[in-house]
């Protein structure tokens, strides 16, 4: 088994930004991604509105800024695969086609939300999609998703486990314990290390030891790659690879995702840690949706204006998810004693 | 059509802020994205984006307006095009109507620390102090504690996520970096497990370590140190070596963070021989108690409380002010009924007994304090006198504090109970995140009004 995994890492794509690769899309998948990616970023804002208006309670952890991310890596999503992430958790949802409305009633925790407005923004779930949570406790989600992929390994499915992280999470315990068993029995996940370059208000730098968060798996013979979170068409690029060395039985991949995150950490995070300058620049040069679009206009695959009623389109969707959230009832008070377990 | 802004809902916990400064003019275009003010929140200064696109049209509330309600309308957005006479036009925005209540209502205030004197004296109460005081902030007398004992002893070092440079999630380290640097403020990766036991080892070794989890919910990853490492070394060793560490946090409900956020440890760790647990309600508690147990010898749980980080309490100014851990303290005196509370629910307690008082019950309002070893002659005490008594947490009822209390009156005071021991607590379920089910999981000064009715009148 050592042996299999020394030459698994040998073949294995090294540290490179796959953004050169050459466009793998489709126009039409063009199109789909930029809406799936528009999609978000206008839920989120409304998301962001809806807090401010105190609609929305608790935390709530924007993606704004991310959205390639997930976009990409579901592009490559087969039927048995699972999806698994952290309490950042709404774009992962629409990505997994789910309904808005639902999303947006749960975060305002009415009775049509995906969990019956009792999980909330942090914890929502769809057994239909296959997306297991949203999970508020930091790291918990990757032995979890290994778990998944146990699963598919066990029915001999098919299906592979995203089991997606942060960078601050990628130091906890459990994940190495993880990553060691999935190495050992070859199981079908890929870790998704989205690396937003902070951990709430400590940068990678201040938390990991070694800051190539890619290089995490080397112990235990998992391969890992660096890819341009910030290209939704570099990281599909980089799934389709990860899920074919998961698919034909060779074990996990990591895939760092260099992405970044323009709002603060949570909605009531200052973000002193870090100048407007930065996020300025980030916002004005990688915009994973701007590129999309440049990319987009200058080939031709649409023209402007269509893209302006894509946005249109994208913002009805948004507004009917927002009012169907609030008008939308609270659960019947009923629901305080229901789903705590299962009539044996 | 002109868009009316809110004052925006920045933190779980807000319900008012100061609106610092209006970084955009009347006539300023503002895009979706851009920073229009500055507000000051309950924890923090934040920037307050624009949602919408358009211009500037009116600002409603002056820049230094200090408690404006969370929706009160604080400008106008004109889209392009509009003039501000669209302004004139809207009188109720949508979405203006008030947001859910979500915050319990917790407008309690603290007794005088004075409020009991020596009077008393059968109380088995510790000497009250009589010094001068200073109205704090819970998170403020939390901070002078850690503040006067890293000053006293130089082997006290605090540790945990977010703690120095970005002055602590909750802020109650704030400004404890500058004094005493980074040898000794020290902020860790998100590693509960690892740091808990890096700390456990480290009081091993001769420092009196203060391990902050960022919430007790964390520390769920760390309790194997917690118990194993910590609370059980003294014994194991013949009692050659111990850990004389203090483990805090947040500990119970929020606002709307739902279940795996919202939990009560008060009886998990107070089941636990080898550690002590402490779960302060004021100011002074806040402050006497954490400086009692960063100097005690053992390892000591330290259970705060995100509610109560913001409220003002007098707090005791003499640095040689410590509670005794294992002290009640009688919030209110009372005659007919005995209410235990620990950490909110004190607040929660006293209110109740306000409303009791006006219906012609007088209860007796017992601040626990610390919930392991429990004070039980304080209890007992109160008890004989008004041979009544109903216990109040937030956490499960299920092996709870209360049903702990209730187990050692049967023992100790059986002959002096009129009325089965009630419990008012958090209902038997996960944390529900829906504004009204989180209401109803929660404990209501209304519960323990008719708990204390039932026993009175049964
Ligand atoms: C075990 C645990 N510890 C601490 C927290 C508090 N917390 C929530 S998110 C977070 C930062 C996580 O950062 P990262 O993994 O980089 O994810 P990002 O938020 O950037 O997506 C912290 C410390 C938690 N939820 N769970
Ligand atoms: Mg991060």
């Amino acid at each position: 088994m050592a042996k299999l995994s020394k030459s698994a890492s040998k073949k294995a794509p090294k540290k490179k930004r796959s953004n050169k690769k050459k466009n793998n899309a489709s126009p039409e998948e063009l199109l789909h991604y930029y809406q799936q990616m528009l999609l978000i970023r206008r839920f989120e804002e409304k998301a962001g509105q809806l807090y401010g208006m105190g609609l929305i309670g608790g935390f709530c952890h924007l993606y704004i800024g991310q959205e390639a991310v997930v976009v990409g890596m579901q592009a490559t999503a087969g039927e048995n695969d699972s999806v698994i992430t952290s309490y950042r958790c709404h774009a992962h949802m629409l990505a997994c086609d789910m309904d808005p409305k639902g999303v947006m009633a749960e975060l305002t925790g009415r009775q049509d939300g995906l969990s019956k407005g009792k999980g909330g923004s942090m914890h929502m779930f769809s057994l239909e999609k296959r997306f297991f949570g949203g999970h508020g406790i930091v790291g918990a989600q990757i032995p979890l998703g290994t778990g998944l992929a146990f699963a598919n390994l066990y029915r001999k499915d098919g299906g592979l486990c995203h089991a997606y992280c942060g960078d601050g999470a990628i130091n906890q315990g459990q994940i190495y314990e993880a990553f060691n068993m999935a190495s050992l029995w070859k199981l079908p996940v890929i870790y998704v290390i989205e690396n937003n370059k902070y951990g709430m208000g400590t940068s990678v730098e201040r938390a990991s030891a070694v800051t190539e968060l890619y290089k995490r798996g080397d112990s235990f013979g998992i391969p890992g790659e660096q890819v341009d979170g910030m290209d939704v068409l570099a990281v599909k690029t980089a799934a389709e690879k990860a899920a074919a060395w998961c698919r034909t039985g060779k074990g996990p991949f990591i895939l760092e995702m260099k992405t970044y995150r323009y709002r603060g950490h949570s909605m009531s995070d200052p973000a002193k840690y870090r100048d407007k300058e930065e996020v300025s620049k980030v916002r004005k040069e990688s915009d994973p949706i701007d590129n999309l679009r440049d990319r987009i206009l200058s080939t031709k695959v649409a023209t402007e204006a269509q893209l302006k009623d894509t946005d249109k389109d994208l913002k009805m969707i948004v507004t009917a998810a927002a009012e169907f959230a609030q008008q939308s009832q609270e659960p019947d008070p009923a629901e305080l004693y229901t789903d705590i377990l299962l009539e044996a | 059509m002109a868009i009316q802004i809110l004052m925006p809902a920045l933190s779980p916990t807000m319900t008012e802020g100061k609106l610092a400064k209006w970084v955009k003019d009347e006539g300023d275009a503002v895009e979706s994205g851009d920073v229009i003010a500055e507000i000051e929140t309950d924890k923090a200064t934040m920037e307050f984006e624009a949602v919408d696109d358009g211009v500037l049209g009116k600002i409603l509330v002056a820049e230094g307006t200090d408690g404006v309600a969370v929706n009160t309308p604080i400008a106008i957005v004109l889209e392009d095009g509009e003039d501000i006479s669209a302004a004139d036009s809207i009188a109720v925005a949508p979405g203006a109507e008030p947001a859910p209540e979500t915050t319990p209502e917790l407008t309690a205030k603290a007794a005088p620390v004075t409020q009991l004197s020596a009077s008393n004296p059968d109380s088995p109460q510790p000497m009250e102090y009589k010094g001068a005081t200073t109205a704090l902030t819970i998170r403020e007398a939390l901070r002078d504690a850690m503040a006067e004992e890293m000053r006293r002893d130089e082997t006290v070092f605090l540790m945990g996520e977010e703690v120095a440079e970005y002055q602590g999630a909750y802020k109650v380290s704030q400004g404890l970096l500058e004094e005493f640097g980074a040898e000794r403020v020290i902020d860790t990766p998100i590693t509960e497990h690892g740091f808990a036991g890096i700390g456990v080892g480290a009081a091993f070794g001769g420092l009196r370590p203060i391990v902050e989890f960022m919430t007790f919910n964390f520390a769920m990853q760390a309790i194997d140190h917690i118990i194993n490492s910590a609370a059980k070394t003294l014994y194991m060793s013949g009692g050659q070596m111990g850990a004389p560490i203090v483990f805090r946090g947040t500990n119970g409900a929020a606002s709307r963070v739902a279940a795996q956020h919202s939990q009560c440890y008060g009886a998990w760790y107070a089941q636990i021989p080898g550690l002590k647990v402490i779960a302060p309600w004021s100011g002074a508690d806040a402050k006497g108690l954490l400086k009692a147990a960063i100097r005690d010898p053992n390892p000591v749980i330290f259970l705060e409380n995100e509610i109560l980080y913001g409220q003002s309490f007098d707090v005791p100014d003499d640095v040689d002010f410590v509670i005794p851990i294992g002290k009640a303290r009688i919030e209110r005196p009372g005659s007919d009924v005995t209410i235990t509370a620990f950490s909110l629910m004190v607040g929660i307690a006293l209110q109740a007994a306000e409303q009791l008082a006006t219906e012609g019950i007088n209860a007796e309002v017992i601040n626990l304090r610390t919930l392991r070893p429990l004070d039980t002659g304080a209890i007992v005490d109160s008890v004989e006198k008004t041979n009544r008594i109903v216990t109040v947490e937030e956490g499960w009822p299920t092996c709870g504090i209360g049903a702990e209390i209730g187990a050692m009156l049967m023992a100790q005071a059986f002959d002096y109970l009129d009325a089965p021991v009630a419990r008012v607590a958090g209902k038997d379920v996960p944390m529900p995140y829906a504004a009204n089910l989180e209401a109803l999981a929660l404990p209501k000064a209304e519960d323990i009004v008719e708990a204390a009715k039932a026993v009175c009148y049964g």
